[in-house]
């Protein structure tokens, strides 16, 4: 890597955090503003290389770049970068020429590298694929280009933690420190009490981004004052929701941020090992945070007596299995002892009995990657963004029916309107919007007449959802709302740990009366029809006790898209009951199709396929579909030429 | 320090640092509890156990929970009881709903909760988890489809005994009790002491059932059937004929057993006494040679077993004694059918234990001799009281009886053997004769009759000052080993037992036995201990009658033959 070459880490450590003046400063100073990139003496080319990108091919767009390059022996650097958000647009392809600002371009697939190169390297731009520039006081602007922060998706965001991601090579610590990176460590270490960074973080008004919201500073406080001859820091990355992936482009994009943050948190509750527990799925993650480690702790930035400060840190990354229970702290405190991960009963809280029967603090990812800034820039500029009760930013990834899916981080007090129809840019091919779904599996779905709500913990909870860790899925019109409560009872009675009744047995027993309820009469029983309205009747005492009496937060919560969906939704619910109508045509076996005689031509295709022989006519006369025989398939209609079936 | 909380809207004095359900209890108020396990840490697991907490938004588990001052509690609200009942009725919605099938049926702590919270309806139809039952097992017989996962099982197996052979496997509502990858439990580490069935509210575990043959022998003029019932048997099964608690029914045993048709009754007393003389003689010969030290008690078929598994280097340690039970059943075979003239083919020895690893113990290739087992069938406490049951004998009216000849006197040694320290006990007594050549001066050891994990005395015998070790399960034992090889020398005997509290708290015993029950049947052995006229083996004449007789003396070469055995390491295959 060239800008290894550079500058040694040692150097820049030495350099940029500990101001020890030497006598080539000034060339040092050059060197560091080659690091950070405010000018390059060749063409530079950034490959999103984030999961997201990696899926959309940016693997193959990078081996392109590389084969290109080669085959014209042009002398041009290819950097690896996160994700800078827009998931949608990837592969992304950033240049940066000499004397010119960095560019952005979408979609950049392999068979298309070899044009935009082609026009790119000789100052020209192709159509279609900018997305838009960045901005630089001194470089050269490119005609035409609007910037990327004139951009909605960019405009109205606040990245504070994700201020890095996309931008800077996560491989490399030195462009970090260059950035500013590690200052904040070596304040904290150099001239703050374990005491003061508790304070600070207090003061500041950090809540917890998990979805609890528990305040970061007292929870810490907790663990410091707790008696005990050890302590340990546990940074939560076993991001499991479906649809979430904040963590995972935090550790992919900006690895060293949530390094730093987790140094500064261990400090600050005194512990002397801390734990980054990450989803074995996140193998790009794991990697570049083990990276990540290891040149830190090469430059002194953690092991031994860090910076002569007489303060030990070790971090160990840990792959967790899978479970999605595990991200519930204390289940993954019992994963990390090496135990089945399932939830022990609180109080003791972890603070004060966790891991190994020590004081413990389990923050989530982005909990910690806010801590260098807040001590960077002070507590009262992190609390002078958000609303009276919650301070800073919230991460948030978009997905569902967007335009816009991606990753994005916004002030607290930032309505869901503006999220979903300004950043993320409306719903998909103008459809009307139904509901946003927040907090994962065991958040709730928000109405459209909800969405003015501001995102603030409070607010959120008080419309009937939470924050929880930054899932965000918009449904449009075509979505079935029991469809959806059955979709996330499913996926938590399937991750449920087993371990206590309400949930094991509960969520099973919820998740079968919604599939009571979605299955089609015709061949149904009396008895089953009996059975299905006793189902019924049960459905919301049995959410009810679930919610009351579950050991941990995935029981407790697991009825919340439940009772959400019923409270919002609840005429989709009895149009499923009682009128057996799935009205958004999602549930299978409460569709009934038609034949419109007018445009049947008796082809006899559909009565050949029809698997339930429901469907009766003679050769060019017009079809008929016996409504009782028929199970929903589809079949009929996937077959039709002529559009003669419909669906009602 | 004490404070008060308001309970149902009445004071109650609580102590900072117990649990709101300790709390409860102490003031008589009863809360049910399922995973609830006295003296473990809670797993909060069942719910059952909830109560409403002003200012608290869910309900909360009485059992984790510590009381706080602040506290007001409602323990039977609507909103509990609903939540109570509601918790049973979705265990039942997944059970497969055959009480009149099952072991457990009026035994059943899942069919009290639907009577207590007065379930009469099914609210939750639904697809229910089929299973197979598992009676791989030489012992112990699992049947997955009555479990309902409160892991008392598992906690006694990993935290009590030490043997860690069951866990949870799978997630969600497939998630199962069972050994390692749920395979059978004849291929697990299982040491068949039985402590899980003890634990199981359900019948989800139960022993494995060898009476069934039984009826049919005794009704068979060719077949002559014995008993040799275990001293601790006949303490512990009249608690299942309704008497209270420590009543030793010795006698009346011996009547109702032959009423069913036994040819002969024999108390394993006896044969507890000849354990304690070989055993004594080993003990002496060891110390002489300066063999294989220290020696560790081999009564006990689940440490047995475990020893094999985990510390076969250990073995050499092991005494080389059957138990009691073969030991007897050795005799029975050889010099009692020698003795009445009766073909050894024809003979059926069953025996009445309070364990369930005796029946594992019973099937070892080496518990055989020329070809005939020492013992052919073991029954446990509750086994043996079914089978009097399904008998028609009224043990209320019947008139109390001795045992047969030519075992019918034993040493209240061999009665101590019942409990955790008494092999050590009766031990001490006699190889302090046979060093000494005087009767043990104390009445009573104090420090190994107490209920400890761990216990422990020094003797001076002669130019010998012995240590004695004594516990009751597994994993004390495992620590005690490795300290051994870490170099400790005090020691010169150790008892391991796998129950707690010996073989009167043995997994064959009635279940559902609390502390209380537990303190009578002790008391009831100590006293019979104190006030008995025979306390040692060697002063026992029928016993001493053997000895000159037929066996000759202590690890003669007949004694060797019959009466003592060998190990083998055992591979664990999962």
């Amino acid at each position: 890597m060239p800008s290894s070459n550079l500058l040694s880490p040692d150097k820049l450590r030495d350099f940029v955090l500990l101001n020890k003046v030497s006598d080539n400063t000034p060339e040092i100073e050059k060197k560091l503003s080659l690091i950070r990139r405010d000018t390059v003496t060749k063409p530079v080319i950034f490959v999103g290389t984030g999961t997201c990108g990696m899926i959309a091919g940016a693997g193959e767009t990078l081996q392109s770049i590389r084969n290109y390059l080669s085959e014209k022996a042009i002398d041009a650097e290819i950097v690896e970068v996160g994700c800078i958000g827009l998931c949608s647009q990837e592969p992304l392809v950033d240049i940066q020429l000499p004397g010119k600002r960095r560019i952005s371009f979408t979609k950049i697939t392999a068979p298309r590298v070899e044009s935009l190169l082609d026009e790119v390297l000789n100052s020209a731009l192709p159509d279609g694929q900018v997305l838009g520039q960045y901005p630089h006081p001194h470089l050269e602007a490119w005609e035409g280009v609007r910037m990327l922060s004139e951009m909605p998706f960019f405009r109205l965001q606040n990245r504070i933690v994700l201020s890095n991601c996309g931008i800077i090579n996560p491989f490399s610590i030195e462009e970090y420190i260059a950035r500013g990176g590690y200052k904040s460590l070596t304040r904290v270490l150099r001239n703050y009490s374990s005491e003061k960074v508790c304070n600070i973080i207090e003061e500041s008004g950090l809540r917890g981004r998990g979805g609890g919201g528990f305040p970061t500073g007292k929870k810490w406080k907790t663990a410091l004052s707790a008696d005990a001859d050890e302590r340990f820091l546990i940074c939560n990355g076993d991001e499991s929701d479906p649809g979430a992936f904040m963590d995972r482009a935090l550790f992919e994009g900006d690895p060293h941020k949530i390094i730093e943050g987790v140094a500064i948190a261990a400090y600050a509750i005194n512990a002397r090992k801390a734990y980054i527990y990450v989803r074995a799925e996140y193998t790009l993650a794991v990697d570049r945070l083990k990276k990540g480690i290891s040149q830190a702790t090469e430059a002194g930035l953690l092991g031994h007596n860090i910076l002569n400060s007489g303060y030990n840190l070790t971090i160990q990354v840990r792959e967790g299995a899978g479970a999605f229970v595990c991200g519930e702290e204390t289940a993954l405190i019992s994963s990390l002892e090496g135990k089945r991960g399932t939830p022990r009963p609180k109080p003791p809280f972890p603070a004060v009995r966790g891991l190994f029967g020590k004081p413990t603090v389990v923050n989530n990812v982005e909990t910690l990657a806010n801590v260098p800034a807040i001590l960077g820039n002070g507590p009262l500029w992190f609390s002078g963004t958000g609303t009276e009760t919650s301070k800073g930013t919230k991460v948030f990834a978009l997905a569902g029916k967007i335009n816009n899916t991606g990753l994005v981080e916004v002030s607290m007090g930032t309505s869901l309107y503006d999220l979903i129809f300004h950043i993320a840019g409306g719903v998909r091919e103008g459809k009307r919007i139904k509901a946003v779904q927040l907090g994962g599996p065991s958040g709730s779905c928000l109405p459209e007449q909800l969405l003015d709500v501001k995102i603030d913990y409070e607010a959120l909870q008080e419309a009937g959802t939470i924050m929880g860790s930054g899932g965000l899925v918009v449904m449009d019109e075509d979505t079935c709302m029991v469809d959806i409560a059955m979709f996330f009872t499913d996926f938590l009675q399937r991750e449920s740990c087993g371990k206590c009744i309400p949930c094991r047995e509960g969520s099973r027993r919820m998740h079968e009366i919604l599939e009571n309820i979605t299955r089609r009469p015709v061949s149904e029983s009396g008895h089953e029809t009996l059975e299905r309205f006793k189902g019924v009747m049960q459905l919301e005492n049995l959410a009810g006790v679930i919610r009351d009496t579950s050991l941990c937060g995935l029981g407790q919560t697991a009825p919340n898209p439940l009772i959400s969906a019923l409270k919002y939704f609840r005429e989709e619910f009895e149009e499923h009951i009682f009128d057996r109508k799935c009205r958004a045509n999602v549930c299978k076996d409460l569709r009934v199709f038609y034949i419109d005689i007018e445009k049947c031509t008796g082809c006899t295709a559909c009565a050949k396929k029809c698997p339930t022989t429901a469907i009766i006519g003679s050769p060019r006369n017009p079809h008929f579909i016996i409504e009782d025989k028929c199970i929903g398939c589809g079949i009929c209609y996937d077959v039709c030429k002529f559009v003669a079936v419909f669906v009602r | 320090m004490n404070f008060t909380i308001e309970v149902n809207n009445k004071t109650i004095t609580a102590r900072k640092g117990e649990t709101i359900l300790e709390a409860l209890e102490r003031s008589g108020i009863k809360v049910p509890t399922l995973c609830h396990m006295p003296g473990l840490y809670p797993t909060g697991s069942c719910r059952m156990c909830v109560v409403e907490v002003e200012g608290k938004s869910n309900l909360i588990t009485a059992c984790s929970y510590p009381v706080e001052e602040w506290m007001k509690i409602r323990t039977h609200s609507p909103r509990v009881v609903n939540a109570r009942k509601t918790n049973v009725e979705l265990l039942l919605s997944n059970h497969p709903d055959d009480c009149l099938y099952c072991e457990r049926n009026g035994n059943c702590e899942l069919q009290k909760f639907a009577e207590d919270l007065n379930v009469r309806e099914r609210r939750f139809p639904g697809k229910k988890n089929k299973y197979k039952s598992d009676p791989s097992g030489s012992s112990i017989v699992r049947d997955p489809a009555k479990c309902i996962l409160c892991g008392r099982c598992v906690r006694t197996c990993d935290e009590v005994i030490g043997a860690v052979t069951l866990g949870f496997i799978g997630r969600g509502n497939k998630t199962i009790i069972g050994p390692p990858f749920n395979k059978q439990i004849n291929l697990s580490s299982c040491i068949t002491c039985g402590q899980c069935i003890m634990a199981c509210p359900t019948g989800a575990l139960h022993e494995k059932k060898h009476a069934s043959d039984l009826q049919n022998a005794l009704h068979n003029p060719d077949i002559h059937v014995v008993m040799n019932y275990s001293p601790t048997v006949s303490v512990t099964i009249g608690e299942k004929f309704g008497m209270k608690p420590g009543r030793d029914i010795h006698g009346i045993l011996n009547a109702a057993l032959r009423k069913t048709g036994f040819d002969r009754v024999f108390d394993t007393s006896f044969g507890a006494d000849l354990y304690i003389t070989e055993l004594a003689a080993e003990m002496e010969q060891r110390l002489i040679k300066g063999e294989t030290l220290p020696v560790f008690s081999s009564d006990c078929p689940a440490w047995v077993k475990y020893a094999e598994q985990w510390h076969p280097d250990m073995l050499p340690h092991l005494s080389s004694c059957k138990s009691p039970q073969q030991m007897l059943g050795a005799i029975i075979s050889s010099y009692y059918t020698k003795l009445y003239h009766i073909n050894p083919d024809n003979l059926y020895t069953v025996s009445a234990m309070p364990c369930t690893a005796k029946k594992f113990e019973a099937q070892r290739e080496q518990m055989t001799h020329k070809g005939i087992s020492d013992v052919d069938v073991v029954l446990t406490t509750r086994e043996l009281a079914e089978f009097i049951r399904l008998n028609g004998i009224d043990t209320e009216q019947i008139e109390p009886e001795l045992a047969d000849k030519p075992f019918h006197v034993r040493s209240s040694s061999g009665k101590l053997l019942s409990v955790s320290g008494g092999v050590t006990e009766a031990l001490i007594r006699t190889l302090h004769y046979r060093i000494t050549g005087k009767d043990f001066s104390q009445a009573k050891i104090a420090e190994l009759r107490n209920n400890k994990d761990y216990r422990e005395v020094k003797i001076k015998m002669g130019d010998h000052k012995l240590g004695f070790a004594v516990v009751s399960n597994v994993k004390l034992a495992s620590r005690l080993i490795a300290e051994i090889k870490a170099g400790r020398d005090d020691l010169h005997f150790i008892e391991v037992m796998a129950c707690p509290g010996g073989c009167i708290n043995g997994g064959g015993q009635p279940i559902g036995t609390d502390n209380a029950a537990l303190k009578s049947r002790v008391k009831t052995v100590y006293e019979t201990d104190d006030k008995d006229s025979i306390r040692y083996p060697y002063k026992n004449p029928a016993l001493i009658g053997l000895y000159r007789d037929f066996l000759g003396e202590p690890l003669g070469s007949l004694s060797l033959e019959l009466l003592h055995t060998t190990y083998k390491k055992r591979e664990v295959p999962l």
